[in-house]
């Protein structure tokens, strides 16, 4: 009986949990249309979750993209489809490396940054002094993360597809031999606009479920360091799980 | 006015509140006073609706705190400053743009109007040179300062002070009581301050509470309760070590 209350009672706290997810999400989104936005908060963040993320990016896009090349001409070279290597690169970066690849580095990056200064902030009071002051910590805190999330993610993903499609070209075309205009007409021929706004919607979702999670988990960190590093911990954890789990989803729906 | 009802308050089933009932007049200063860890700055934050208590009301001017939702919650604690007991102080501003930041979010007065405001205050507070400094390169006393003149920037009718001068030095402890009871004096706020500094906290407020075990078991003017024969009050302000409370 005591075991069946416990399962019970660790049921109820997980869907307890659940609820107050999904009201930091309806709250945030209800303030970003709500209010007006914090202009100054909002460049402030794009700089340091877009801006800042640029050059890990630009790398891991590019080193992803020579060994889609490597691989790709590896398993094409088979059967003879080595001209295919182009669409090949392409369509796994547009559709899918990149919007997954940029989104969890911005994780790693500047999602558990977001959460451990926003924890921080809540065990040194500086959320309950905004509250004090009348100010609503949501508009300072979670609203402008939440638009610059969505507008970066979106913008680095397509930094890396870019980069991905060139670090291609530059093992398929300049290290094994492929013709460059095979590389991009084969491309030009497959890959079209829906596979593109296909990583865009994508982009997007994973920028806001950066930032719906690592603000929430942030916000309510308990108290201590050890909350503060619990907190940046789960936050990672549970945002590259998300974001895999959400990606499958996103994908057999629009397949 | 500030009232109190009946408040209780546990937290992990441990009861820290246990029907606190207490009254604070418009324009009066009350200093709360108890043991370390016994609930003082619970019950300072269930004032300003931070905490919402388990039973029992919390009235400011006749408005329970506790069922007010958005703009009205927002209205409200307009009135309000708070100081701190960590100060609470915002570490990606500095001190000027900490004091500045209630100014610049609340009012509409120019950046002209702002500076000479906050200046003002930090000259107050002995840190006018210090303007550009950022939380983590004060000590601990500027640091306390510089959340007092956030606090009292506003010139809020209603001001809490958690701790104002615990972990200072007594002469910047005596020039923090003496500033609070500058400012008390010129805009008549109703305060509270929670504070060990007994007796010399006497000399600013016009009532003083004691709260221990979770209820207010003293409350008077000052000279009132210094002649009440009241044992455990006696033993906190002689800091007797025997006496009806074993501290340790």
């Amino acid at each position: 009986m005591n075991g069946i209350r416990k399962v019970g009672a660790f049921v109820l706290k997980r869907l307890c949990d659940l609820g107050t997810y999904g009201l930091f999400l309806v709250t945030a989104i209800f303030w970003t249309f709500w209010s007006p936005l914090k202009f100054t908060r909002v460049i402030d963040q794009i700089n340091f979750i877009g801006v800042k993320s640029t050059l890990i990016v630009i790398l891991t896009g590019a080193f992803t993209g020579m060994v889609l090349g490597l691989q790709g001409f590896y398993a094409l070279s088979k059967f003879g489809g080595e001209s295919m290597l182009g669409p090949t690169v392409a369509l796994s970066l547009v559709r899918e490396i990149g919007p997954v690849i940029s989104a969890l580095m911005v994780t790693g990056r500047a999602g558990s940054a977001l959460a451990s200064e926003i924890g921080i902030m809540r065990i040194s009071e500086q959320i309950d002094a905004l509250e004090v002051m009348a100010l609503n910590p949501f508009r300072y805190l979670v609203v402008p993360n939440m638009v610059a999330a969505i507008l970066s993610v979106p913008l680095l993903g397509a930094l890396f597809d870019v980069c991905g499609i060139w670090g291609g070209y530059l093992v398929g075309v300049k290290l094994l031999g492929l013709s460059g205009g095979t590389y991009f007409g084969e491309m030009a021929i497959y890959l079209n606009s829906k596979d593109v706004f296909h990583g865009l919607y994508k982009s997007l979702s994973f920028g806001l479920i950066i930032a719906w999670i690592c603000c929430y988990k942030g916000y309510y960190t308990e108290y201590g360091a050890k909350g503060v590093s619990k907190a940046t911990t789960q936050a990672v954890v549970i945002c590259s799980v998300l974001i895999l789990i959400w990606d499958y989803f996103i994908t057999s729906v629009s397949f | 006015m500030i009232q109190l009802v009946n408040l209780y308050k546990s937290f992990n089933g441990n009861p820290v509140l246990r029907g606190v009932s207490l009254a604070i007049q418009k324009g009066e200063l009350l200093a709360l006073i108890g043991r370390s860890g016994i609930g003082k700055s619970v019950l300072l934050k269930h004032i300003v609706g931070l905490i919402q208590p388990d039973s029992g009301t919390v009235l400011i001017n006749n408005i329970d705190i506790n069922r007010l939702r958005g703009k009205q919650l927002i209205e409200i604690r307009k009135q309000f400053g708070f100081l701190f007991q960590g100060g609470a102080l915002f570490d990606s501003m500095t001190v000027y743009d900490n004091v500045a930041f209630p100014l610049r979010e609340r009012t509409k007065l120019s950046e002209t109007q702002i500076r000479e405001r906050v200046f003002n205050e930090l000259e107050e507070m002995g840190l006018k040179n210090d303007w550009n400094k950022f939380p983590a390169e004060l000590s601990g006393g500027m640091r306390k300062r510089t959340a007092l003149a956030r606090a009292m920037v506003m010139d809020p009718s209603i001001m809490l002070f958690d701790e104002p001068t615990t972990g200072l030095d007594p002469i910047i402890g005596q020039t923090i009581l003496d500033y609070i009871q500058q400012c008390h004096q010129k805009i008549k706020f109703t305060g509270v301050i929670v504070t060990h500094e007994v007796p010399k906290v006497f000399n600013i407020v016009q009532q003083v509470a004691m709260i221990h075990q979770g209820e207010i078991i003293a409350c008077g003017s000052p000279d009132e309760l210094q002649k009440q024969n009241n044992p455990i009050f006696d033993q906190f302000i002689t800091g007797d070590i025997t006496g009806p409370v074993q501290y340790i």
